[in-house]
């Protein structure tokens, strides 16, 4: 059986079981189950690395013919090159810590298979999108993904706001799809075929103007937006916090968001033949970077924080794209892989000890109680502030040094981008952990507890990787060429060799970083630690608006859904109640009319009726003389 | 007798049938009395028959189907006008008149 | 032949089955039994393309012959109706409705018709056939009562079918050997002023039948308060004759006025796509919700086959048959919560979910399925008739492709306020065998979604034949 067969089956066989007997198997059982299947996989895609490190190439697996469109044929086919290795790898490796985490996580829900089964099926869906070898599979997966979102934040059924929340997921997903949906069509028609086998290689070779490259790569970059929540498709992430914390972190580290970074990566041809829509995914991320960082300065729920911050991690990935670093944007997926699932998996730690609160507000102090996950905590925090010497440090100064040979201004907003994630996450931090506990009396300090083992090890593990992550992609100056650099390069089509900085400049851009690292932490500890400012104090003027998330929310109810459903009402009531269903009840007494007026010819005298027959009979004698 | 009939030429028929015909169909139209309608329409059938026997000496057709036909019109019409009679008289009977103007109760 | 009797005798015998839902729904079998037995494609030969006639017997003089047959696309409907008959019976459990299973299995034998009739008039006859049970199922065990709407109905559609009859007529008059038969109605060629008339004859019944904004009014209040099984046979099957008759009778017949009403018909069904989805967006009603819904997607289809592509034109066959599935499904869902719970209007449901587990799967999998979720029945055809008015037309595109968005956010929106949320009381869960139905539509919406390729197949050879037909004979290049 083809390896690429396998490692699909076993997230699909976990989703099968879990959710056709899931009920009737113990509690214990399926949480292991769901977890196994997609380590399972983990340990068959790792098996498989040095049969891709030899043949770049990697493994193809056509397994039938979905549809034969005319000459387009369709086809079910599945690739597994360097590039899709190592997604797989982050997607089940990632994945399965969370699994783990979640079995002790879900223990008190009523429904853990439901949930395990819904795990199973996101990770197939992810897998299906990144080892297609064709649009068509990442369509199905993009999809998937989106409808399993839809399950796993909308899980707890019965509160109406999840459900609300789960559906507005879902549709902004689907905003995107069309335009991904359009894209394809575009390259069908113009290249005929879907498989990037074909259709890169041909626009490598110079196909296709440059203003439908543009096309295709800007609808493309559309449904990018929508999966991985780019400004202005970006307000159903944050909402998407409704569901099982587990699912947060499966949503923002490993799956789902960074597929439109995937896509990028992999038509990176068509983006590197389009300057235009380069320049627009570099906007787009720039915009997203900052609106999103701005926004989670001033969000109280420990979940929303985390979830603007994925937002604004994501503009930077895309910034790096779009300043044609594709490496570096797979670089930072990664490392913000390890640490976004850290801080998911530690915030759910956090809320598991203070019994469901969410709210940082009530929070406080509980750095006695809950050691380790204050500790790994720390590491992510640090991480994604960019500590020097941590992944999310190498991985975020990789994107600024491009960013600064690209354009110094784009670089300075970046920067300053950087600058807030520093704050926002120290005021997590110093929220959460330092100062006096603020709990309301609901819950006593002393029920505070810190979480077992099953729900440790996974942020133990992820506190490791965020630690060592920046070896993956060392920077120049410290080795040649780093890891992921060497490890990707096959699979580009068209290639610029990132120009190096002189080491003067080098060196300016480092003491940037720690500089940037240095202010936030600072800021952030005079402010929330020292002065001990407490949230309820930020809810007027700008702190107001940014915590009602600058109103874009309610700007878009006001703008698209309220016209549209004013519209809907209009066109039911007017138009086709009033309008179109009157018109047939119209049509009753006009012939009533016209049946009252000849009825009076017929008034039964016999002589009429005579006199009729004899006129018609001259008209029609008539008739046949003056026409015949 | 015979020079009579064939000193006159065809069309002086024509015109007499076209005369009777009319005073016929102008009495069914605008008579009221149920007798006179009835003597109209024999006179409209008479015509007719008039008509036919004067082109069968016309067309010269020893056959005589014109003839003919004029015997079968004149059964016809004593057979409608012996119906048509007893139906006046039960009318009569029922209104005490024979003006058809009151039966117009073939509406609606 | 068999097809035709088959469907008539059971409805007589199931007068005798003092309404055993499952004796009934083994004798609404027996039409799909002989259909995949006898017709099946191990038995016929469906990847010529061809027509194969079953009978072809003079039947009034020389003029009308009583002339049946079939080729991939009729398999494919027969299949259709044939398949959804048995479902349709077994949904109904319901002792105080004597006549609906008779009537429903005449209306079989009818649909059978439509879809085997070769020769113009036996088409109109079976075409009119199919009418008269879903009148009297509609007016007999209609929600209130419903004489007006069911009045209303059957006169609009009669009207649209005497448009028909006034073509058909025309085209015999002008036939060499006064025949009514297929080919000899084809081989006319008509002017092109000549043939848009006949061509507004066919369509005025088509579109209406379809049904085709704005020709749409008499069905949201038709399928309201029609007693479900009339909502499905209608929507399910009773929609596809129309579509059928477009790619059967109408492009064949008058192909020469295709030209004309392209743009026409494209422009009406794409408008009819969005304006059917912004007004099912805001139902509370899930009937009348479906009824919308099923108005956008019929859109879709319209359009698909008015591309005159191979493309839309596989997509398009493949929609009818999914739509007529899945519209079955979500009836025969929405009766069973009406049955066992308060009422269909989203006030009066919500947390249906807590107390049926495999009934939310199932209901679930059939609005994805409806939604064109990738993996469901629905993408496929969706895919290729979006790419048809993709080809067709850019700008098209763009508002039909709004169907992906809209219908997402009214099925979701019908599904989340019936099944989600919290219970209003304790319910009672659903009778599970009632549930049957709907597991034979959830296998569908999954293997068909899987394995759409196998689906086409069978259809393929005669829409490519079809087209080239209509491209010799009418001159019109696809």
């Amino acid at each position: 059986m083809n390896p690429i067969a396998l490692i699909l089956a076993f997230p699909l066989l976990g989703f099968l079981i879990n959710g056709l007997l899931g009920p009737k198997l113990p509690k214990s059982i399926v949480g292991w189950l769901g977890s196994i299947a997609v380590f399972a996989s983990f340990i068959l895609a790792v098996s498989k690395w040095s049969l891709i490190l030899a043949d770049a190439k990697g493994i193809n697996w056509n397994a039938y013919t979905f549809l034969q469109i005319e000459q387009l044929t369709l086809n079910v086919s599945f690739t597994l090159d360097r590039l899709s290795l190592w997604m797989t790898l982050i997607i089940t490796g990632i994945g399965s810590l969370i699994h783990l985490y979640s079995i002790s996580y879900m223990d008190h829900d009523e429904q853990p298979a439901k949930f395990f089964a819904y795990l199973n099926l996101f990770i197939f869906s992810m897998l299906l999108l990144v080892l297609g070898s064709n649009f068509l599979m990442l369509f199905f997966g993009w999809e998937g993904v989106g409808l399993c979102s839809y399950l796993l934040i909308g899980f707890w059924y019965t509160n109406k706001d999840f459900g609300h929340a789960a559906r507005k997921a879902f549709v902004m997903n689907r905003i995107g799809d069309l335009g991904l949906l359009l894209g394809m069509y575009l390259i069908a028609s113009n290249y005929g075929s879907l498989e990037y086998a074909e259709v890169l290689p041909s626009m490598a070779q110079g196909n296709g103007s440059v203003s439908l490259l543009t096309g295709i790569a800007v609808l493309l970059f559309i449904g990018a937006i929508g999966k991985s929540a780019q400004v202005p498709l970006f307000t159903w992430l944050p909402d998407a916090m409704a569901g099982p914390t587990p699912v947060s972190a499966l949503i923002h580290a490993a799956t789902m968001v960074t597929a439109g970074i995937y896509l990028v990566v992999r038509t990176q041809a068509l983006f590197f033949l389009s300057p235009a829509a380069r320049t627009v995914v570099l906007v787009i991320g720039v915009l997203t970077a900052l609106i999103a960082a701005v926004i989670a300065l001033r969000q109280n729920d420990i979940k929303k924080v985390l979830a603007y911050s994925t937002v604004s991690q994501l503009g930077f990935m895309f910034v790096a794209l779009g300043v044609g670093a594709y490496t570096t944007a797979l670089f930072h997926v990664t490392t913000h892989a390890f640490f976004k699932a850290l801080l998911f998996l530690g915030a759910g730690s956090v809320i598991h000890g203070v019994h469901d609160e969410q709210d940082m507000r009530y929070m406080g102090g509980l750095k006695s109680k809950m050691p380790v996950t204050y500790w790994t905590l720390l590491i992510g925090t640090l991480a994604i502030s960019g500590f020097p010497m941590l992944s999310g440090f190498f991985s975020k100064d990789e994107i600024l040094a491009n960013v600064f040979h690209h354009s110094a201004l784009v670089y300075g907003i970046m920067a300053f981008a950087a600058l807030l994630t520093s704050v926002y996450m120290f005021r997590l931090f110093f929220l959460t952990f330092h100062g006096e506990y603020r709990g309301t009396e609901k819950l006593e300090f002393d029920k505070v507890h810190e979480s077992n083992w099953k729900m440790t090890t996974p942020l133990l593990v992820l506190a490791l990787l965020s630690v060592l992550g920046g070896l993956l992609n060392l920077p120049h100056y410290i080795s040649h060429e780093g890891f992921l650099s060497a490890w990707l390069k096959p699979t580009y089509i068209m290639f610029e060799e990132v120009i190096h900085a002189d080491m003067t400049t080098e060196i300016l851009l480092i003491s940037m970083a720690v500089l940037i690292f240095l202010v936030g932490f600072v800021y952030s500890r005079q402010r929330y630690l020292v002065k001990g400012v407490s949230p309820e104090v930020e809810t007027k003027g700008v702190a107001k608006w940014l915590q009602n998330k600058l109103y874009i929310d309610e700007f878009y109810n006001l703008v698209v859904v309220k016209p549209l459903e004013v519209l809907g009402d209009i066109l039911f009531a007017l138009f086709d109640t009033l309008l179109l269903y009157g018109l047939t009840f119209a049509v009753h007494p006009v012939l009533r009319w016209v049946g009252g007026r000849n009825r009076k010819i017929q008034n039964g005298n016999i002589e009429f009726y005579l006199l009729y027959m004899v006129v018609a009979i001259a008209i029609l004698l008539g008739v046949n003389l003056l026409f015949v | 007798m015979l020079s009579i009939f064939h000193s006159l030429e065809i069309s002086h028929y024509i015109y007499l049938s076209c005369v009777l015909f009319s005073i016929g169909l102008f009495g069914v139209l605008f008579r009221r009395n149920a007798i006179i309608l009835l003597m109209c329409i024999e006179l409209m059938l008479n015509a007719v028959n008039l008509l036919l026997a004067a082109f069968t000496e016309y067309m010269g057709d020893t056959q005589a189907n014109g003839q003919m036909f004029v015997f079968f019109i004149m059964v016809v019409a004593a057979a409608e006008a012996a119906v048509g009679l007893a139906i006046i008289v039960m009318v009569y009977r029922n209104t005490r008149k024979t003006d058809v103007s009151f039966l117009d109760q073939l509406k609606d | 032949m068999e097809l035709i009797i088959i469907p008539v005798v059971a409805a007589l015998l199931s007068i005798f089955t003092k309404g055993n839902r499952w004796l009934n729904t083994i004798l609404a079998t027996a039409g799909l039994g002989v259909l995949l037995l006898k017709f099946g494609p191990s038995n016929m030969d469906y990847q010529s393309g061809q027509w194969v006639s079953i009978v072809d017997v003079p039947w009034l003089s020389d003029v009308v012959h009583f002339h049946l047959g079939l080729d991939g696309i009729s398999y494919l409907l027969l299949l259709l109706t044939n398949i959804l008959l048995p479902l349709i019976v077994f949904s109904v459990n319901d002792h105080r409705k004597p006549s609906l299973v008779p009537l429903a299995l005449v209306m079989q034998a009818g649909l059978n018709g439509v879809f085997m009739a070769k020769d113009g008039l036996m088409f109109y006859l079976f075409w009119e056939l199919a009418m008269i049970p879903i009148y009297f199922i509609t007016l007999i065990y209609a929600e209130r009562d419903n004489f007006v709407t069911t009045v209303r109905f059957f006169i609009y559609t009669f009207i649209g079918s005497l448009g028909m009859l006034a073509s058909l007529i025309y085209l015999y008059t002008k036939t060499p050997d006064a025949s009514f038969a297929f080919e000899s109605l084809m081989s006319i060629n008509l002017g092109y002023t000549e043939s848009i008339w006949v061509g507004a004859g066919f369509l005025l019944a088509f579109a209406v039948k379809i049904p085709l904004f704005p020709f749409h009014t008499w069905q949201p209040n038709t399928y309201t308060y029609a007693p479900a099984q009339g909502s499905m046979l209608l929507s399910g099957i009773m929609l596809k004759m129309g579509l059928y008759g477009l790619i059967r009778w109408y492009m064949p017949l008058a192909g020469e006025s295709i030209p004309f009403y392209q743009p026409i018909i494209i422009t009406l069904a794409v408008i009819g796509i969005v304006y059917g989805a912004l007004i099912a967006m805001r139902q509370e009603d899930m009937k009348r919700l479906v009824a919308y819904s099923s108005l956008s997607h019929v859109g879709l289809i319209a359009a698909g086959i008015m591309t005159m592509t191979e493309t839309g034109m596989n997509g398009a066959l493949l929609q009818m048959f999914v739509h007529g599935v899945n519209v079955v499904g979500l009836f025969m869902a929405i009766d069973l919560i009406q049955q066992t719970y308060r009422g269909r209007h989203f006030a009066e449901l919500g947390g249906l979910a807590k107390v049926n587990r495999w009934f939310t799967i199932l209901f679930f999998l059939i609005i994805i399925g409806t939604a064109a979720a990738p993996l469901t029945n629905g993408f496929p055809g969706e895919f290729m008739l979006l790419k048809s008015i993709f080809d067709y037309d850019t700008t098209y595109v763009v508002f039909a492709g709004l169907t992906i968005i809209l219908c997402a956010v009214y099925m979701l929106r019908m599904f989340q306020f019936s099944m989600l949320g919290e219970p209003q009381e304790e319910n009672k869960p659903i009778a599970l065998v009632n549930t049957l139905p709907l597991v034979v539509i959830a296998i569908m919406v999954i293997v068909i979604g899987i394995f759409p390729q196998w689906f086409i197949e069978i259809f393929e050879p005669a829409v490519k034949n079809i087209l080239t037909t209509i491209s010799n004979t009418k001159g019109v290049m696809s």
